[in-house]
């Protein structure tokens, strides 16, 4: 893919906190706020800081299943609920499971491209906490094949990366995988520590490690995976808006506020097709070549990356996807602390999916709020340091089990 | 001994009461897996409740429906596997429903006792009256051509007097579940001297698959439980009233309630647990007890005086519970029963001073809920128990008498050939009543 034809930056990022267990004001006994509220209070955020709706052409967004954990569908309808000043205009709701909230990105990218926005808002939102987990894992299980779910397990994704484990620990070894999957636990908690809206910002377990080694219970679980190694059901929603040179005028916000997509690399995979090899994640790699081809950037240039760790093991066969690390030594790069926040590349700076959480249809448009905050010093207390012999940030996120893949290159603006 | 056979006709009787209702639901399910085995399909699997009122049942079968819920909520893993071959049940909760549907589909709720001359195994939990249960017995037993088994629930009648009576020729047995069956881990099993030894096997069998803890018990009133709590019991009662020479009523009460709870690091006080059993429970138990023991009256006319004022104490429907000794809010003592003026003295008119004359408790106190699940509780015993002996107020004073002779009471049920051994006193109650240490112990030598 060549280079953008235009110049598309991000702006004015929001999160709702990441609500589900782990955070001291969640009571599943209690009422919550629904779908309507997170959509209004992570809009709502962005258009304060745009100027208002009225600079607003056009909104998409990214969804995975709320026909089925909130019996609601029409959500491209909800966007004049956030603002009546957004009454009218161009709106629409995308979707690719756990990938959404980077589809409805790119969609809006899409659009200020085709030059019929210059400002685009971008929603991503999930509220999951209205099942239990059981039932839970039957709704997320269609971001597999339909037809896959009678032979699947229980808890059916934990079961496919479960799986994914199993067969990465036979070929690299038992031990070192379940001490990298902890370590990948163990930072993404301290990450998520660092910041406010994180589903675990309140943990105060003292030794993480010990429960990341917890060893799994195939009887009341998977395999090859503890509870620690699986990001939580989470309720939130995310926002930013993506604009033109002349969105960031109409605007008021000036390049240094903002973050500009250098460029982004899309992938599908069949989804009737088991992976050909689990250790493997080949629509990553696909997605994130075509990232780093377009922005002519090589893998060393980049300070940061938010990858799609709904498990442990996503997180350390993304690095390998990438490149950081020859396949088989994604391990090694996390023991050796170059994935934690003082390391070579922090990954995940403000917890990832296991740590700052998981609503689904939120999760890219988070990735994309936290790489715009490190790269503008905007991060608070999980503010990284960004070299800038290396200003590059990177996010990675993918819908199903490696099946639809958004990645996206970030610079400063 | 065929396990599965025995369990294709079951009645439950008294299925609508406390203890009834637990045993129904783990039994429905141990006969609904069964069922659903492949080497049992085809196979009719019948479980009566059984018990006299119509709108109990009502209600058990709603508790029933929620509970075999959550049972395949949590065991949904291995559900998925039992249901493989249902193409038509594909989402967890396709199988979750399916499960409750089988294994409701086996109980039978009624209201006629006749229900039981078909089954093959009674399990019992009607009130714990000898002769009741002996009547019982005996018209099952005359009516029934399958010879079947008898599973008692009984807390404190002697198996064989039941045999005996009932002539049931070793044919029962006590299987004793603590309260709530469904999750108290420990279950005496009362063995007597001419017990049906296929019936042992049995139960000992049922025991492991629903996954409890078994202890044995010899066959003398009370067994091990109650055998320990009633004496217990007794003695928190007399050392209240002796220290109603110096203190009211309500403070000397307070004071032995907090020596057994905060003191001993107990899950409850001792007035507390007596009001959680029941007052009229705890007495009945107690009379049903005495006639069998030697050399001692267990017996108190403190609770004779309590429920002749009617403070009865007890569980409500939903497991909170009532008024007795003590008053509760939120499950929480808030006041005490003043026996002379018959109402509640509030704690914290009492509490300063009670507090001030017990003394300081040892330094390194913890309450029980912070130690019971401590793998490191061995040592945090270890220094406290040294702190308390050492201790010389009051305080002190009661809670080393009260642990002596919790030790003792568990050291003569071992004397007198009750339990086999002292590790069964203490599984009794670590598990049946969640103390956090055996009473069988050197803490205080």
């Amino acid at each position: 893919m060549t280079k953008l034809r235009r110049k598309i930056y991000m702006v004015a990022g929001y999160n709702t906190i990441s609500m589900g267990t782990g955070r001291k004001e969640f009571n599943p006994k209690k009422e919550r706020p629904g779908l309507e509220e997170y959509m209004k209070e992570a809009g709502q955020g962005v258009l304060k800081a745009i100027g208002g709706a009225q600079n607003v052409d056009e909104a998409v967004i990214g969804n995975f299943i709320a026909s089925r954990f909130n019996a609601q569908g029409n959500l491209a309808a909800f966007v004049p609920f956030i603002d009546e000043g957004l009454r009218f205009k161009p709106t629409v709701r995308v979707e690719g499971a756990c990938g959404s909230g980077a589809l409805a990105l790119v969609t809006g990218i899409r659009s200020v491209l085709a030059e019929t926005a210059e400002v685009v808002l971008v929603l991503g939102v999930e509220v999951q906490n209205t099942v239990k987990a059981i039932y839970g894992a039957d709704i997320l299980a269609a971001a597999g094949w339909a037809k896959e779910r009678k032979d699947g397990h229980a808890y059916f994704f934990p079961g496919k990366f479960s799986d994914r484990s199993k067969a990465y620990a036979a070929k690299f070894g038992e031990e070192k995988t379940r001490a990298a999957m902890a370590q990948w636990f163990k930072n993404a908690i301290e990450n998520a520590r660092l910041c406010p809206t994180a589903q675990e910002y309140h943990n105060t377990v003292k030794d993480l490690t010990a429960l990341g080694m917890s060893k799994p219970n195939p009887k009341g679980f998977v395999d090859a995976l503890n509870v620690f190694d699986c990001s939580k059901v989470s309720d939130g929603a995310s926002a930013i808006a993506i604009v033109s040179e002349e969105g960031l005028k109409r605007c008021g916000i000036s390049k240094s506020d903002a973050v500009e997509v250098i460029s982004f690399g899309q992938a599908s995979d069949d989804i009737t097709k088991a992976p050909e090899d689990l250790t493997k994640l080949v629509a990553t790699k696909n997605a994130v070549e075509k990232a780093l081809a377009s922005a002519g950037i090589e893998k060393d240039m980049i300070a940061t990356v938010e990858t799609h760790d709904c498990f442990t093991i996503a997180g350390i066969m993304a690095i390998e996807a990438i490149g950081f690390a020859e396949y088989g030594k994604g391990i090694d790069f996390v023991l050796d602390g170059n994935t934690s926040r003082s390391g070579k590349v922090p990954f995940n700076t403000t917890g990832g999916l296991i740590g700052w959480g998981h609503p689904t249809g939120a999760t890219g448009v988070h990735q994309a709020v936290t790489i715009w905050e490190q790269l503008t010093g905007k991060a608070g207390d999980s503010q990284i340091t960004i070299n800038p012999d290396r200003p590059y940030g990177l996010s990675i996120n993918m819908g199903g089990d490696d099946k639809s893949l958004v990645a996206i290159v970030y610079k400063k603006g | 001994m065929n396990y599965t056979e025995k369990l294709q006709n079951v009645t439950v009787l008294g299925a609508a009461g406390k203890m009834g209702s637990g045993i129904l639901l783990l039994t429905a399910i141990e006969m609904a897996d069964l069922s659903l085995k492949p080497e049992n399909k085809g196979k009719l699997f019948v479980l009566n409740a059984m018990d006299t009122s119509s709108e109990g049942l009502k209600g058990l079968m709603k508790y029933l429906k929620t509970q075999i819920l959550k049972a395949a909520e949590k065991k949904i893993v291995g559900l998925r596997d039992v249901y493989k071959d249902r193409k038509d049940l594909i989402d967890n909760s396709d199988i979750i429903n399916q499960y409750v549907e089988d294994v409701l589909f086996i109980v039978r709720p009624t209201l006629n006792i006749e229900a039981a001359y078909d089954s093959t195994v009674i399990f019992e939990a009607i009130k714990e009256d000898p002769d009741l249960k002996v009547k019982v017995f005996s018209q099952i037993n005359q009516n029934n051509k399958k010879s079947p088994w008898f599973c008692t629930n009984t807390s404190s009648i002697p198996i064989k007097l039941i045999d005996s009576k009932a002539n049931l020729g070793g044919r029962v047995l006590g299987v004793h579940f603590y309260n709530p069956p469904a999750i108290q881990k420990l279950v005496e099993i009362i063995k007597p001297a001419n017990a049906d030894a296929e019936l042992v096997e049995f139960a000992l069998m049922l025991a492991k698959n629903l996954k409890k803890i078994v202890v044995p018990s010899n066959d003398y009133a009370g067994f091990i439980g109650n055998g320990h709590f009633m004496r217990d019991a007794l003695y928190g009662i007399e050392q209240t009233e002796k220290l109603t020479n110096k203190f009211t009523f309500p403070e000397a009460l307070y004071i032995i309630n907090k020596i057994t709870q905060d003191f001993l690091i107990r899950p409850m006080g001792i007035f507390q647990l007596i009001d959680y059993v029941g007052i009229d429970v705890c007495q009945y138990i107690m009379s049903v007890m005495n006639p069998y023991l030697k050399d001692e009256d267990l017996h108190s006319n403190l609770l004779d005086k309590m429920l002749e004022l009617g403070v009865r104490g007890g569980q409500n429907s939903d497991g909170s519970q009532k008024d007795g000794f003590l008053k509760y809010e939120k499950g929480k003592p808030v006041a005490v029963y003043n026996i002379n003026s018959k109402s509640y003295t509030l704690i914290t008119d009492i509490q300063t001073k009670c507090d001030d004359a017990l003394g300081k408790l040892p330094l390194s106190i913890q309450p029980w809920k912070a130690v019971v699940g401590n793998k490191d509780k061995e040592s945090i015993f270890i220094t406290y128990f040294n702190e308390l002996k050492a201790t010389e107020t009051m305080g002190g004073e009661l809670a080393r008498d009260y642990a002596k002779r919790s030790k003792d009471i568990g050291l003569k049920l071992v004397a007198d050939n009750v339990a086999l051994n002292e590790n069964d006193v203490n599984t009794v109650l670590l598990t049946g009543f969640f103390h956090a240490y055996g009473p069988i112990n050197d803490y205080l030598i």
